[in-house]
């Protein structure tokens, strides 16, 4: 029993520890900027065109799920603030971090996985560098510099695919009830909610990445191994986190 | 030992060290190894029986179990990471995977020493580099990147990278492994060259007993360009030792020739003489 308890728990410290130390080496020099500006380019600007595609028919979707509901009550006015709501407080910051952490967590994991197989971390050590301080933070600052960007994307290209099924092509409501009823619906705690979410979930993807991806063994099948999982943790975590936050929004 | 020998600086001691990995399996097991200022130290044994990982311990990459590490006269067992990173700047190292940077250039890995311990610009580090690189017959590759190299031309960018930092101590990690013999023999000569023009000492980690025979019985000729065989009489001879590792413990310690006197089978598995028949 305690042995099947060892190994998450191992592993939680271990996630623990190497938050703790990629924070500390944000202020610490030297400073890796250019590694930094590389992977907001990797993680954000690539997943970009994805996250617009998906946050449009999330947002789309959306609305036609909700027309039927909304025409049972004689409520498709509300149409607007619905898809807004869910949209920035759960759906928008959920399937963009699913995203990202589907094509970047599992991206960390295998480029650090083959770096440390292939001996190169251990090299970098040798040769006076911390592998931490050049792989992990700029990992970390890029994510959660990104994630929250996307999100916000996400949210917005969403409400416009809401309001191309309610408007143009169901004629639930009128365009600027819509809009109204979007922009006037969102208060301070749904912002907060939906940007506080994308901040938690990109510390987890990029380091339940590098965690990964550091800890691989076992040669080319390892950093199989260590993918596969990254993607797997980070999306559970994801789930986790955003059932706790939401409770205690759900609260405030 | 002789007097002469105590008198010389040991730059590497391995006290009893001990290392067990997670599932509790032995993988060094009681290691004692000593390198004095000028040695050559041919490291032999079968896949598995632990070199690479002394190689690690003895860089401070892995932490041992059990048992002390000594480094230029200075016990770095319980050394912080800050401060291994002192005490590895002079030693020079080649992983046995090459251990090159895929995403940098073959300049910007040979250069990486030079840029990140001394805070030379890259424009800086740009004579010795190319340099270093000339010397591993590689001068054309300088802004090809690893994936474009064969693997013997690795080994060769590796060994340069090595050498750049003018360091105390090379270390060289099975730098003939999966290599044809005659790629191999050349990577060997520039080791020997290498140990030669930096007159450092060196570790070589092998499997194959070629490499220590070569290490023992040839030096560089500057002026022919050559290796040439090291005359019986010369004191050369005296400094190459070899060490024969087996699942975690030194079997052998001593020269060619009482290693060509072993009787034990594992232990001559690695011995010129006996293969020869
Ligand atoms: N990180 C690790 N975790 C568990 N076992 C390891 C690890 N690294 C090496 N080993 C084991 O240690 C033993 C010695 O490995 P190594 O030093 O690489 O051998 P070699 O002499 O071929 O270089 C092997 O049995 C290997 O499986
Ligand atoms: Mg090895």
């Amino acid at each position: 029993m305690l042995d099947i308890l060892k190994s998450p728990i191992v592993t939680f410290q271990e996630f623990i520890l190497l938050a703790g130390r990629a924070t500390t080496n944000i202020v610490r020099r030297p400073f890796y900027g250019s590694d930094v500006i590389l992977q907001m380019d990797t993680i954000g600007v690539g997943s970009l065109p994805i996250t617009i595609l998906i946050g449009f028919f999330s947002g789309a979707v959306m609305a036609l799920q909700m027309s039927r509901a909304l025409s049972q009550y004689g409520a498709t006015g509300q149409v607007g603030q619905i898809t807004a709501i869910t949209l920035v407080r759960e759906m928008g910051p959920v399937l963009t971090a699913l995203l990202v952490a589907g094509r970047n967590a599992s991206g960390i994991a295998s480029e650090l996985g083959s770096m440390k197989v292939t001996e190169q971390i251990d090299a970098m050590r040798a040769l006076g560098t911390d592998p931490i301080k050049k792989l992990v933070t700029p990992r970390l600052i890029a994510t959660c510099f990104t994630l929250p960007l996307l999100t916000i994307v996400a949210d917005f290209i969403g409400i416009i695919g809401g309001y191309l099924v309610a408007v143009p092509l169901l004629a639930l409501t009128t365009s600027s009830q819509y809009w109204n009823n979007a922009w006037r619906s969102l208060e301070y705690n749904d912002i907060a909610q939906g940007l506080l979410k994308p901040l938690v979930f990109a510390v987890i993807i990029s380091l339940v990445g590098c965690l990964y991806g550091i800890r691989t063994t076992g040669g080319t099948q390892g950093v199989g191994r260590a993918t596969t999982q990254a993607v797997v943790v980070a999306s559970v975590w994801i789930f986790v986190c955003t059932f706790l936050i939401t409770r205690i929004f759900v609260n405030i | 030992m002789s007097a002469a020998a105590t008198e010389r600086k040991c730059i590497l001691r391995l006290e009893n060290i001990s290392l067990a990995f997670d599932d509790g399996s032995k993988v060094l097991d009681g290691v004692n190894l000593a390198m004095w200022a000028g040695e050559t130290k041919i490291i032999l044994g079968a896949a598995g029986a632990g070199k690479t990982v002394m190689f690690k311990i003895a860089l401070g990459l892995l932490k041992p179990t059990s048992g002390r590490i000594y480094l230029f006269g200075q016990d770095v067992t319980d050394f912080k990471e800050a401060q291994w990173f002192e005490v590895r700047s002079h030693i020079g190292v080649l992983f046995q995977e090459g251990g090159l940077f895929d995403s940098l250039t073959i300049e910007e890995n040979v250069a990486y020493p030079l840029v990140n311990r001394t805070n030379q610009t890259p424009e800086q580090a740009h004579p010795a580099v190319k340099e270093a690189l000339e010397f591993v017959e590689l001068g054309h590759t300088l802004g090809k990147f690893p994936s474009e190299l064969s693997g013997g031309m690795r080994r060769r960018v590796g060994i340069a990278r090595a050498g750049i930092s003018d360091p105390a101590l090379l270390l060289y990690d099975s730098p003939t492994a999966g290599l044809d013999p005659i790629t191999a023999n050349n990577i060997m000569a520039l080791i020997i060259q290498e140990r030669e023009m930096r007159n450092a000492t060196s570790a070589i980690i092998s499997h194959r007993f070629q490499d220590g025979h070569i290490m023992a019985n040839f030096r560089y000729n500057p002026e022919s360009k050559r290796l040439e065989r090291i005359p019986d009489d010369s004191p050369l001879r005296k400094s190459t030792r070899f060490v024969v590792m087996r699942d975690g413990r030194v079997v052998f310690e001593g020269s060619e020739a009482e290693l060509d006197a072993s009787s034990d089978p594992y232990i001559s598995k690695f011995s010129m003489q006996r293969s020869a028949h």
